[in-house]
């Protein structure tokens, strides 16, 4: 039992009761699902002795819509527009690993430029999502001014997808093959400005919250989990790196030429809240490295797979070419085949390891696809988390997973 | 095929013989097929001396005209080399049932729940088998190839069936 549970129960036995009773008395209270603070429609139930929590069990699927049966009924294109809805901070992972999935079945390469944009939306996806997580952390640790900060600059990477995307979320961009539409003119001037806005910003929050002691007492020693434990029940992503292992999906298996940018990975070793904040920010630091890299290794090419089977025609050739209207016709009514096989495959997401095991009967559709995705796993480490210590630190410790409920129950 | 992956199938056919059977796979992946009578004697080795400490992923897939009807994709992970294997365990039975590895990987709990929920195959020896992202009253299980998109109970109940 941490020092901080000992000493409330001190006070309390001598301040507040009279007779303290040592009998077993639990109560079991529900938090959730409709609670400001467990990031959507997440529901524990709690077993609480008095303000300690004894036991909480994650109850999930109340945001479950059927996504995994509705990809059966669409084709490989279309269902990239129901996988990017699963977690919905980090779209461009989910649409990314599908995509590598189907690209893996149908054998296919993706063009250079291709590539190199799917790095650039996806790291700055991983600052959006991380600013969404640092925002609604400090709102729930009373640092309000920090949930303002966080989300004015998510504000500058939402505009730069909506200008690239047409979509502020739920994008429907990267596509197997490539990516849908090339980067608009002019699309280097606001991540130009993003890369000289933003170190500042996050000096700023450090400034903000790391010496903070409010933040402190709130964070350091809270949610401990150790690294057996996360290991044991597949925690990954920052969990698992602040407490103490390197390990990132980016450096053990790359994908999308990753490996050609310099970044470190950061870890910390307490394993707390805390912990998982200093790792967090410095993940946001590292994307943005790999971001200026992409500015520089960015080159002019095709940015999809121009394969006709794969890939409908330019608009122009449909009135010039009879090749051409076949090739629309047959992708727009039936969609392509992807042969026969089976391939897990996984990126490093915001919050863990993002895994698609896709499977195809060789039909238009996918037979079966299924998401490993990390806030589903990463739940399983709350009940650690939060074991014996008291109710305020389980607000600290589930915004600390930052789990999405988009994702969870897909 | 690289030469990890040889090395990895190599070392399944001497300690194992004829209980791994290598299934079609694209690049670098390693597909196995397991013997389900030695899986948990296989799983418990895979987990220790094996190396793959971590189960990254565990789903099913409803082949609903073969024998044996269902399967289950272990997805695991080795992070000292790093390397993944999937293992595919074919179940059988009404319902179908397999044995648990939340002893082995207790990250598999919430995977083996969802399952038992979308496909309805019954863990023995989950320490809480019930449904996790459905209903509890819900009937069914959504994920198999026989079960409709759309089949839902209807609530019209002034409707006469047929309509």
């Amino acid at each position: 039992m941490s020092d901080i549970v000992k000493d409330f129960e001190a006070r309390a036995q001598g301040a507040f009761v009279e007779e303290w009773d040592d009998s077993d008395e639990l109560m079991t209270i529900n938090m959730g699902p409709q609670h400001p603070s467990t990031h959507g429609v997440l529901r524990l139930v709690l077993t609480l002795e008095g303000e300690i929590v004894r036991e909480a069990k994650p109850v999930i699927g109340y945001l479950h819509t059927g996504m995994e049966k509705e990809c059966e009924d669409n084709n490989w294109r279309q269902s990239v527009t129901i996988v990017t809805r699963m977690d919905y901070l980090a779209p461009f992972h989910n649409e990314l690993v599908y995509s590598l999935g189907v690209e893996k079945l149908l054998g296919i390469d993706v063009p250079e430029r291709g590539q190199v944009i799917r790095i650039l939306m996806t790291e700055l996806n991983r600052i959006s999502s991380h600013l969404v997580w640092l925002a609604t952390q400090g709102m729930d640790m009373g640092a309000i001014s920090m949930m303002l900060y966080g989300f004015r600059e998510r504000e500058l990477l939402v505009d730069f997808f909506e200008m690239v995307t047409g979509l502020r979320m739920n994008h429907n961009y990267i596509i197997p093959g490539g990516v849908w539409q090339d980067l608009p003119d002019g699309w280097r001037t606001p991540v130009e400005d993003f890369i000289s806005i933003f170190p500042r910003k996050i000096d700023e929050y450090e400034t903000l919250l790391t010496n903070n002691p409010i933040w402190k007492q709130r964070t350091v020693g809270v949610g401990v989990i150790t690294q057996e434990q996360a290991l044991a029940l597949g925690a990954t992503g920052p969990i698992l790196r602040a407490t103490g292992l390197d390990w990132d999906i980016r450096k053990a298996f790359p994908y999308s030429g990753i490996e050609r940018y310099e970044f470190d990975v950061p870890t910390a070793t307490e394993g707390d809240v805390f912990a998982r904040y200093k790792v967090r920010l410095d993940e946001m630091r590292q994307s943005l490295r790999i971001v200026s890299q992409v500015l520089d290794a960015i080159e002019d090419g095709p940015h999809r797979n121009m394969d006709p089977k794969i890939t409908p025609p330019p608009r122009k050739e449909l009135v010039s070419s009879m090749e051409a209207v076949i090739h629309h016709f047959k992708l727009v009514t039936q969609g392509y085949k992807v042969p026969a096989g089976e391939t897990y495959v996984s990126i490093e997401s915001p919050r863990g390891e993002l895994g698609a095991h896709i499977v195809s009967d060789g039909g238009s559709n996918p037979y079966r696809m299924h998401m490993r995705d990390p806030s589903f796993v990463n739940l399983q480490s709350l009940p650690v988390m939060m074991k014996d210590t008291l109710v305020a630190d389980t607000v600290a410790a589930i915004a600390s997973v930052d789990p999405v409920m988009g994702g969870v129950d897909r | 095929m690289s030469k990890a992956s040889a090395a990895l199938i190599a070392r399944l056919e001497s300690k194992f013989a004829g209980v791994f059977a290598l299934s079609a796979s694209l690049g670098d992946d390693v597909i196995v097929t397991v013997d389900p009578s030695r899986w948990i004697e296989a799983a418990k080795w895979l987990s220790t001396e094996g190396g793959f400490g971590f189960l990254s992923n565990l789903s099913a897939v409803d082949w609903l005209t073969r024998e044996p009807r269902f399967e289950i994709v272990y997805n695991l992970t080795n992070f000292s080399l790093p390397q993944r294997l999937m293992v595919k365990l074919p179940v059988d039975g009404n319902p179908p049932s397999c044995p648990s590895v939340t002893a082995i990987w207790p990250t598999a709990n919430f995977h083996e729940r969802e399952a038992f929920d979308m496909f309805g195959i019954v863990f023995d020896g989950h320490p809480n088998l019930e449904r996790i992202l459905m209903p509890d009253e819900w009937e069914g299980h959504p994920l198999r190839k026989d079960y409709a998109i759309g089949k839902v109970p209807i609530e019209f109940k002034h409707l006469s069936p047929g309509v």
